[in-house]
């Protein structure tokens, strides 16, 4: 059975069929990582080009080694470095693109809706690792394979979300992801950073922490953006983390075995409390590995992987 | 030379006409109106099958000369406005230099001339350089041939600018058009503040942007007497506002886009630059309020707020897309699918794009009994035909409404009796 999907541009484009077959595929390849030599010949001969318009030193690394276990030709393009995206229309980094020839772009932008633009109007797969406030969906199938590592399943879970979710590409795509997956989402911030329609989401919002985590399986913390602090939408870090920040105090509330996940990197003392950081509900790690395997495993279905390689 | 307009159906709001009549001009005028006419020595324009109605009028556009002539100029710009059954256009003064003195003023009058198709009325900045601190020359722009007064693109922020801005401008009859936003509460935003800027990740512009700057320039315009036209309502609240403050007698009367009453903010989906406006198309609670207000009469123009830009600037990323859609050219047919929804009769339709503006802006011009001025426009109603954005005269082709099947077209377009726009010389996209 053919994947079905060209591109990985969100969460709304993936069933819960396409899900579990992603993770599926992503356990097998969890696999490899473990052994002594990490390579398989998989993707031999496909290029892909990584092109990063954002800083980021995680999601890039996590999908250039699951590029690199599958024997494909990768090649980095970061915006701060590289002319060939300096100061040039997005049209033209598409051509720019398109006549190098790659298989698959991995493409993280600034603004909403740039990895759509690619896809419309080039003939290579495009995997979005992040576009502006919109999606990050390779970061919700990391969070997803993890909890269901931990917890076994997905559905009917009780998963709380807490942060900065206006302006957080992660929340989005979890809150669809975790949705489509039959879990229960809270959300949980000051109403300045809750987005418009919130409660539409699929979601319940909650402008306490507390009630959002009450009874909570799993707890996700989003990262606070420095530049939050002392602007309109936050009066300090301080005051954040006193009504907002998790702590072993409220982490009390959740589930006894709940989990907590942040995606990187954390502000300590800020949206999570050193304690909880370094404490034994902490699954930042398995985040990190699971990475690297949902990567590979969307990398090697969308360039048409029916069975698994060896 | 005298023409003879015959065997069309006259309708002309400001007169309550609606009637088989046909119509003589001489040197430009009408002179006569009746049934039956015949004059021997006269061309006849047979318009049997047609609806004949006063020119249209739009006056909110941007003709982007001088200084932007990449975009649009005011031959093409007149072009596209006879095209689409306009025979006056009113040019806002965001060109670069700006239109704050009598010289570019000037300039644009003389271009309109060499065009010879649309009468081209400048409207000129409130402000000098648009920048909002002082007060342009107002009583020499109006001698000049401005017909009001806007720093459209972007609002006074200046309370104590306005205010004087709408007394200074009264003192030559000049009427002000605000472009109300409170840029404060934009704060960036490039789409409607709603669920759909949530799902698509895009930074909101929220309606209390608009609706507190209508709200502050209504009370203005109530405090000081004098006449306010509110651009381009987008709003449900901006509608309710304007429609008390008319309720009280307060001198203010407003204008909606074909967009905004067309669209909502769903048009965003897909990241569709097209839909980028300023401002924002809205949610459909506001676009029901919208179409209240122009069945009431409270919003009594249609204008297009006609904004050409280049392909490259419309071909970007949704965030850094400039605002804006050509109008011209799609105006009357979004229109008349609102006389199909029975949003509005066709006489209101006419009135909102003709004898409405004329009286917003203190015209002359918007109706057809004896001794106006021969504007006219005549329309097939039962025409059916599919927008081709390539197609457009306008130099621009930002239209999300590419593809669009409409009914109801311009057959001909006459400016002081002189045939500017014959449909079956125009454009090919009319089948
Ligand atoms: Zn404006
Ligand atoms: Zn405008």
């Amino acid at each position: 059975m053919s994947f079905g999907h060209k591109h990985i541009l969100g969460m709304d484009q993936l069933s819960a069929d396409d899900i579990t077959r992603i993770l599926d595929t992503a356990d097998s390849f969890k696999e490899i990582s473990a052994r002594e030599i990490k390579k398989v010949p998989t993707l031999r001969g496909k290029t892909i080009i990584n092109i990063f318009f954002e800083a980021s030193t995680r999601t890039r690394a996590s999908f250039e080694i699951a590029e690199k276990r599958l024997s494909a030709d990768t090649l980095n393009i970061s915006a701060s470095t590289s002319a060939l995206v300096k100061g040039e229309t997005l049209e033209d980094t598409a051509r720019n693109l398109e006549a190098m020839h790659p298989d698959i772009i991995v493409m993280r932008h600034g603004h909403s809706g740039a990895p759509h633009y690619l896809a419309e109007r080039c003939n290579f797969s495009v995997i979005n690792a992040g576009d502006g406030a919109h999606e990050h969906p390779t970061q919700a199938l990391l969070d997803l394979m993890t909890i269901r590592d931990k917890k076994g399943t997905i559905g009917g879970l009780t998963v709380a979300i807490v942060g900065d979710i206006a302006h957080s590409r992660v929340a989005r795509s979890n809150i669809i992801a975790l949705n489509t997956m039959g879990a229960r989402v809270r959300l949980a911030g000051p109403r300045t950073l809750l987005p418009t329609g919130a409660d539409r989401l699929g979601a319940e919002v909650f402008t306490d922490i507390k009630g959002a985590l009450d009874g909570a399986d799993v707890v996700m913390m989003l990262r606070i953006q420095q530049e939050r602090q002392g602007s309109p939408l936050l009066p300090s870090n301080r005051e954040y983390s006193r009504f907002f920040g998790l702590n072993p105090d409220n982490l009390q509330r959740a589930k006894e075995d709940a989990i907590v996940m942040h995606p990187g990197p954390m502000n300590r003392g800020v949206e999570i409390a050193s304690s909880v950081a370094d404490g034994p509900r902490n699954v930042i790690l398995d985040q990190v590995e699971n990475g690297v395997a949902v990567r590979m495993a969307l990398l090697y279905l969308i360039s048409g992987g029916e069975k698994m390689a060896e | 030379m005298k023409l003879l307009i015959k065997g069309g159906r006259l309708l002309d709001p400001a007169n309550g006409i609606d009637d088989q009549l046909d119509l003589l001009i001489e040197e430009g005028i009408v002179v006569a109106v009746g049934v039956g006419l015949n004059e021997d020595d006269a061309h006849i324009l047979d318009v049997s099958n047609r609806l004949v109605v006063p020119g249209l009028i739009d006056i909110h556009v941007h003709l982007r000369e001088p200084g932007y002539e990449y975009k649009e100029d005011v031959l093409s710009g007149t072009r596209a406005a006879v095209a689409g059954g306009f025979t006056s256009v009113a040019c806002m003064p965001n060109t670069d230099p700006v239109n704050d003195n009598k010289t570019v003023t000037s300039y644009i009058l003389q271009k309109a001339a060499e065009a010879g198709l649309a009468n081209v009325f400048p409207v000129g900045a409130i402000s000098k350089g648009l920048k909002g601190e002082s007060l342009s020359e107002m009583g020499e722009l109006g001698e000049a041939g401005c017909v009001a007064m806007s720093d459209d693109g972007r609002p006074v922020r200046d309370g104590e600018i306005m205010r004087r801005a709408l007394e200074y401008a009264s003192t030559f009859g000049l009427p002000v058009i605000s472009h109300a936003e409170d840029l404060s509460l934009v704060s960036g935003g490039v789409m409607n503040d709603s669920f759909v800027a949530t799902e698509l990740g895009l930074k909101g512009i929220p309606w209390v942007a608009e609706d507190a700057m209508v709200a502050r320039d209504v009370m203005l315009a109530e405090f000081t007497g004098a006449r306010l036209h509110i651009a381009h309502v987008s709003t449900r609240g901006a509608v309710e506002i304007i429609r008390a403050a008319q309720k009280r007698g307060v001198m203010v009367t407003a204008e909606v886009t074909p967009h905004h009453f067309t669209l909502t903010d769903e048009a965003v989906r897909g990241y569709d630059t097209n839909a980028k406006m300023n401002p924002p198309l809205r949610s459909a609670d506001d676009l029901a309020a919208i179409r209240e207000g122009l069945a009431d009469g409270t919003i009594g123009v249609i204008a297009t707020d006609h904004a050409p830009h280049h392909r490259d600037e419309k071909n970007v990323e949704f965030n850094i897309a400039l605002n804006g859609i050509v109008g011209l050219e799609t105006a009357l047919p979004l229109t008349l699918r609102l006389v199909d929804e029975g949003v509005l009769t066709l006489a209101e339709a006419i009135d909102r794009l003709s004898s409405g503006p004329a009286r917003a802006l203190g015209l002359h011009r918007g109706q057809l009994t004896a001794g106006h001025v021969a504007d006219i426009t005549v329309i097939d109603l039962d025409a059916r035909w599919t927008l081709n954005a390539a197609q457009l005269q306008s130099k621009s082709k930002n239209t999300p409404f590419d593809g669009w099947s409409f009914k109801g077209a311009v057959s001909h377009t006459l400016v002081a009796g002189k045939l500017v726009f014959d449909r079956l010389e125009g454009r090919e996209s009319i089948v």
